[in-house]
């Protein structure tokens, strides 16, 4: 114990810089996986078809693949192609395009959800197309697509750690450069594993919670 | 721009497709070991012992809620430390088995909370033994709902298989990295990875859709029943 | 054969059983009426140990269901004892409970073979008579989703029969189903109580049919026995004003 309370003393700040870059990591790559799954979503509903094949496309190439691979594709390849991505830069988008393909069918499913009744109440009330979506389906679909977010969000906060492995210096790879000049196994990647617990457990879990019970007040469904 | 060359491309395929196996190997093995332990902490949590329950779930929840890449650093480094030297196949192996044992726990347990009380009185009222009970009729209705689950993580653990790199699982990401510091090309290898997962993973997903439509027709359950 | 000693039944602050004391004899065929709420379903799932009592004894056949005697004292049963009482007493659901994976036949050879450790020849053989007498010979091999209602219900009948129970429960047996097949139903529970052999309790809202095959109707009210009596005292000249008000009700609405 003693032992380990000097060991956090001593590496205590390094963990907490390298916490700091996940949660911007988190937060930028949720941000574009939000928006990545809202417009495949939608995309995916369409009734064109080339929309449609566009958006099956996307989500199934990176749903497809793995995380990994497609971080080290962005980071090492696209460079080759002429698109050059800093570090940072690179780790955010790939986690958070990876997440949009698995969120794209989280918003689907949740629009498919609504009663089938509410889009013929709109169109008997003779609502636009833009004006049931936006008016009627989707504040409903919102309140079904928030647990399965809460899911997919621990699972991005998890994707993040992977960022290291192109060397941005978030939680994980401080992590391993303790453990490398330590050898303190146990203590540096332990502590890494309860900050991601606490991180996922004690912010993300419970302001998602928080948002469903705001939602399901906003539409009177408490 | 995009010099892709078909004949590199060409020359490292088969050592790639040789990497896919092990690839292949270390999904089904890490599969078979979530399958057997996320049984175990599914049950384990319904033996209605309370202290039990609450550290299994806490267990499953941490597993759950933390980086599979992190933790396989973690067993991998943290057994030296105890005097216990896992290779790294090893280490992998329990890493991976046990993220996605506590992922198919909660798919279990979806499926044993989904099937109706009524069938657990019915068993009872026909004085069948637990053991029956579990194994001749909860199980095999819990178990068509949770196929689209296990399928998914079928296909998940074998898309996580390329974290097992980071210990030098000679897999298919540790093969493509190989190759692309040998020959400075990334382009190559990287993509054709991409495309051997696909390949790979595409047709599971399809496979598992048809497994769940063949289970269900097979124990004359239709796509949903009353009672 | 039956018999409730003071029983009681709580569910946190609500009292669902008041000190009911009710005896069945044998082949004796009882009916339980009354408004929903006042405890009649929880009399049958305490007798086939699916609600445990909180105060008082069931006695069946003389035994006590839920509980042992040890010297002089009753202590609570373990399970060797509860499967081992459990073994007189069938069960019929509201909701039918069949298994949706195994045939009609299967569903009842299930228990026989694995409870009761009876060969499958023999086994099958009780199952396809049970179901011959529900008038089911020709659905034997189908699976409950592909029966009505009135047929699952009857599979029910015949699975719970095949272990040949002293005491058979019928929880509203009719309520989950379509008005025109419950006729089909009714008439299998007849054709049982015209054997007289079986000891039967039932919970039902058909008041024509508990007045037709009863012995005795008991009406119920907050969780206890209000007034019973034969079919004929009890449904033609109800002495309680509860009794009256109730069977007004239900057979204005009926």
């Amino acid at each position: 114990m003693q032992h380990y309370l000097a060991f956090l003393s001593e590496y205590g700040p390094r963990f907490f810089e390298g916490a700091i870059v996940t949660a911007q990591q988190t937060v930028l790559a949720a941000v574009l996986a939000i928006s990545i799954a809202l417009i495949m979503g939608l995309m995916r509903l369409s009734d064109q078809f080339f929309v449609r094949w566009a958006a099956t496309g996307y989500i199934e190439v990176f749903r497809g693949t793995s995380l990994l691979v497609q971080l080290f594709w962005i980071f090492f390849v696209l460079p080759l192609l002429g698109i050059t991505l800093e570090k940072f830069t690179a780790g955010f988008i790939a986690v958070g395009m990876n997440l949009g393909a698995y969120g794209a069918e989280v918003v689907r499913g949740a629009i498919l959800s609504v009663p089938r009744g509410q889009y013929e109440a709109a169109l008997a009330l003779n609502m636009s197309p833009t004006q049931r979506m936006v008016r009627i389906i989707l504040p409903q679909a919102f309140l079904a697509m928030l647990p399965p977010w809460g899911n997919l969000l621990i699972e991005l906060l998890k994707g993040t750690a992977l960022v290291a492995l192109i060397s941005v210096t978030d939680l994980m790879f401080h992590a391993k450069q303790i453990n490398g000049s330590t050898f303190l196994s146990a203590e540096a990647f332990g502590t890494a594993l309860i900050i991601y617990y606490l991180m996922a457990r004690l912010v993300i879990s419970p302001a998602m919670r928080a948002m469903e019970d705001f939602m399901a007040r906003k539409m009177g469904r408490t | 721009m995009f010099d892709w060359k078909w004949d590199f491309a060409f020359e490292i395929l088969p050592r790639l497709l040789w990497a896919t196996l092990n690839t292949l190997l270390a999904a089904g093995i890490g599969y078979g070991i979530a399958l057997v332990v996320g049984l175990v902490f599914a049950l384990a949590q319904r033996t209605g012992n309370r202290p039990l329950t609450i550290m299994v779930r806490e267990c499953v929840e941490f597993i759950r809620s933390t980086p599979l890449v992190l933790q396989i650093f973690f067993v991998f480094y943290v057994g030296p430390q105890i005097g216990i030297v896992l290779s790294p196949w090893t280490a992998g192996m329990i890493a991976i088995g046990l993220h996605y044992a506590s992922y198919l726990s909660e798919v279990y347990r979806g499926g044993l909370d989904n099937v109706p009380k009524g069938q657990w009185e019915a068993c009872k009222a026909l004085n069948l033994s637990p053991t029956d009970t579990y194994f001749r009729i909860i199980i095999p209705q819990a178990l068509p709902p949770s196929i689209p689950g296990m399928g998914n993580y079928l296909v998940g653990i074998f898309k996580d298989t390329p974290m097992l790199s980071v210990i030098a699982v000679a897999e298919l990401m540790h093969a493509a990295i190989a190759v692309g510091s040998e020959h400075y090309r990334y382009l190559e290898p990287y993509t054709l990875v991409g495309v051997i997962f696909l390949a790979i993973s595409l047709p599971t997903a399809f496979g598992v859709r048809w497994f769940e439509r063949w289970v269900r027709q097979s124990l004359g359950m239709g796509k949903q029943h009353e009672n | 054969m039956v018999r409730f000693a003071n029983v009681t039944k709580r569910y946190g602050p609500l009292t669902v059983l008041d000190a009911l004391n009710l005896d069945v004899n044998q082949n004796e065929i009882v009916s339980i009426i009354g408004p929903s709420g006042s405890g009649k379903t929880t009399v049958l799932r305490m007798l086939m140990t699916l609600e445990e009592i909180d105060d008082g004894v069931i006695y069946v056949d003389g035994t006590p269901l839920t509980h042992m005697e040890r010297g002089d004292e009753l202590v609570r049963a373990n399970n060797a004892h509860l499967r081992q009482m459990r073994s007189n007493v069938g069960m019929v659901f509201q909701h039918f409970n069949l298994f949706p994976h195994m045939t009609a036949l299967q569903n009842c050879m299930e228990a026989p073979v694995r409870v009761l450790r009876l060969s499958k020849e023999e086994a099958r053989h009780r199952a396809s008579e049970l179901l011959e007498m529900v008038g089911l010979a020709d659905k034997i091999d189908q699976h409950p989703s592909r029966l009505s209602g009135g047929q699952q219900q009857r599979v029910a009948i015949a699975r719970a029969l095949a272990m040949r129970p002293k005491v058979m429960l019928f929880d509203e047996v009719t309520s989950a189903l379509d008005p025109e097949v419950i006729g089909e139903v009714l008439n299998v529970i007849r054709q049982l109580a015209g054997e007289h052999s079986l000891t039967m309790l039932m919970v039902t809202h058909q008041m024509g049919f508990a007045r037709e095959i009863s012995d005795r109707v008991c009406f119920f009210y907050a969780g206890n026995i209000a007034e019973q009596g034969s079919p004929d005292q009890l449904f033609g000249n109800p002495e309680n004003e509860r009794t009256r008000q109730f069977l007004s009700a239900v057979l204005d609405a009926g």
